[in-house]
């Protein structure tokens, strides 16, 4: 199988992306790590006319902190993700759920920016980053704009992103020290999307949860936020019987297709039962286990 | 549609190629190229067979477009074996019985390099991670992880026997 054809472009840097996004408008598209772009377009689900390699702009990739912020480019790869030890102890969350990507040798061209603005239900950066209240850095030809990734998604493949306008950084508020944290993922096997999944991340007070995020992954059109389940576990000691109702809650919002990976009624079950681990696993964690 | 003109180093050598814009790597290496142990498997990223090296990363070249490795170093599977003989790799794919059909082979063979290279003592399960992204539809896996084991304690025997 082969892409259809299309011209070649590579941007020398961002102004150069945006000039030719501009020039190209809907026709053209951008290619970051391409493992998603490349397989659709040979399967003709995408034929831009115009391909903007973005690969080499080196002020997109990179891991830094800002203050009480972590600022990571959208062309870091995955294996980048995974091998920082800065995210290791700022925000684990992000190498856990890279981790569960795909396979290595795709994880070493698939960005998290390719992950995060596909606009796939299926990929795992969206859900995680709604549940850090992270912010996407937009460049376009009016110049920069922030939006924040919860309500960023609006359907399958479609977000706030316009044509013409590039994601230039991601920005995530540092999470507190010692919080608990946790990505459940259930798949098939190695390299598949998941069939349920869900990100906790929690700070506790003594034995209250103060702070709880809770988000799943391809249970809906677009990544979803848990927020009756949430408002459960706010305030309130996270004992079974509220980790039961948190599970159920989150599964009350699935609304799943069916396809190869199960009915909706049994993605939601596998919704609920990934809700139930990232809960206790982020519970663990957060008190030192 | 215009052509590009790339240089690829591909196993020590430089190489020059036109390719079109829409031309993935793994036909470049097949194609015109004529370095055909890389095979075509599954064409969307799960099964490995097309795996090559690029710049120090084990890459799907079935889902790389060739103009993008334009001077790139890339290593083959042609690129393993010396005048010496086999590579322990390629030994150990042998004596451990890591292949049947022998399709998945070649890119069994160079993501284990890599593994190997980053990770020259890789536990059990570090290998079944690291070659979580090749897929054989012959061996059930247990002889590859045996192969691995049998490269890994001959490159470092070996090179233990080098420093002494």
């Amino acid at each position: 199988m082969i892409p259809g054809r299309f011209e070649y472009h590579a941007a020398t840097d961002v102004d150069d992306a945006v000039r030719l996004l501009a020039e190209h408008g809907a026709d053209g598209k951008l290619l970051a790590g391409g493992h998603s772009l490349l397989p659709m377009m040979k399967l003709r689900f995408a034929e831009p006319a115009h391909i903007i390699d973005i690969n080499g702009i080196a002020d997109l990739r990179g891991i830094r902190e800002e203050g009480d912020t972590l600022v990571i480019g959208p062309m870091t790869t995955e294996s980048a993700i995974i091998d920082s030890g800065l995210l290791q102890r700022r925000c684990p969350v992000l190498p856990e759920a890279a981790r569960l990507i795909a396979d290595p040798q795709v994880r070493n061209r698939g960005t998290i920016g390719g992950d995060a603005l596909h606009g796939d239900p299926g990929n795992d950066h969206p859900a995680v980053l709604m549940a850090l209240d992270a912010e996407f850095v937009i460049h376009g030809r009016k110049g920069e704009r922030r939006e924040p990734v919860n309500g960023f998604y609006v359907g399958p493949y479609l977000t706030a992103l316009d044509d013409g306008e590039l994601v230039t950084a991601i920005r995530i508020p540092t999470p507190a020290a010692g919080h608990g944290y946790a990505y459940a993922k259930f798949k098939r096997k190695t390299g598949d999307y998941a069939t349920a999944a869900t990100c906790c991340l929690l700070e506790m007070d003594g034995d209250t949860c103060r702070r709880v995020r809770l988000t799943l992954t391809n249970v809906g059109p677009t990544p979803l936020r848990a927020s009756e389940a949430e408002d459960l576990l706010t305030g309130a000691e996270p004992t079974a019987e509220r980790i039961e109702q948190a599970a159920q809650a989150a599964m009350s919002i699935c609304n799943p297709a069916a396809d190869l990976r199960g009915s909706p009624e049994y993605k939601t079950h596998m919704a609920g039962e990934m809700t139930r681990r990232a809960i206790r696993t982020a519970l663990e964690r957060a008190r030192g286990g | 549609m215009a052509k590009h003109a790339i240089t690829l180093n591909i196993n020590g050598q430089d190489m020059d190629v036109a390719v079109d814009s829409r031309e993935l790597l793994i036909h470049t290496l097949r194609d015109r190229l004529r370095l055909t142990g890389a095979h075509i498997g599954c064409e969307t990223s799960h099964c490995g067979a097309c795996t090559v090296d690029i710049d120090g990363a084990s890459v799907k070249s079935c889902t790389v477009l060739a103009v993008q490795a334009q001077g790139a170093d890339i290593r083959t599977v042609e690129g393993l074996a010396g005048a010496e003989g086999l590579h322990p790799i390629q030994e150990g794919f042998f004596q451990e019985h890591g292949l049947q059909c022998g399709f998945c082979t070649p890119g069994m063979l160079i993501r284990a390099w890599r593994l190997l290279q980053d990770n020259p003592n890789p536990s059990e399960e570090e290998i079944r991670q690291g070659m979580a992204g090749n897929l054989c539809r012959c061996t059930g896996y247990q002889n590859i992880i045996r192969a691995v084991q049998h490269a890994s304690e001959k490159m470092q025997s070996g090179e233990t026997a080098a420093a002494e």
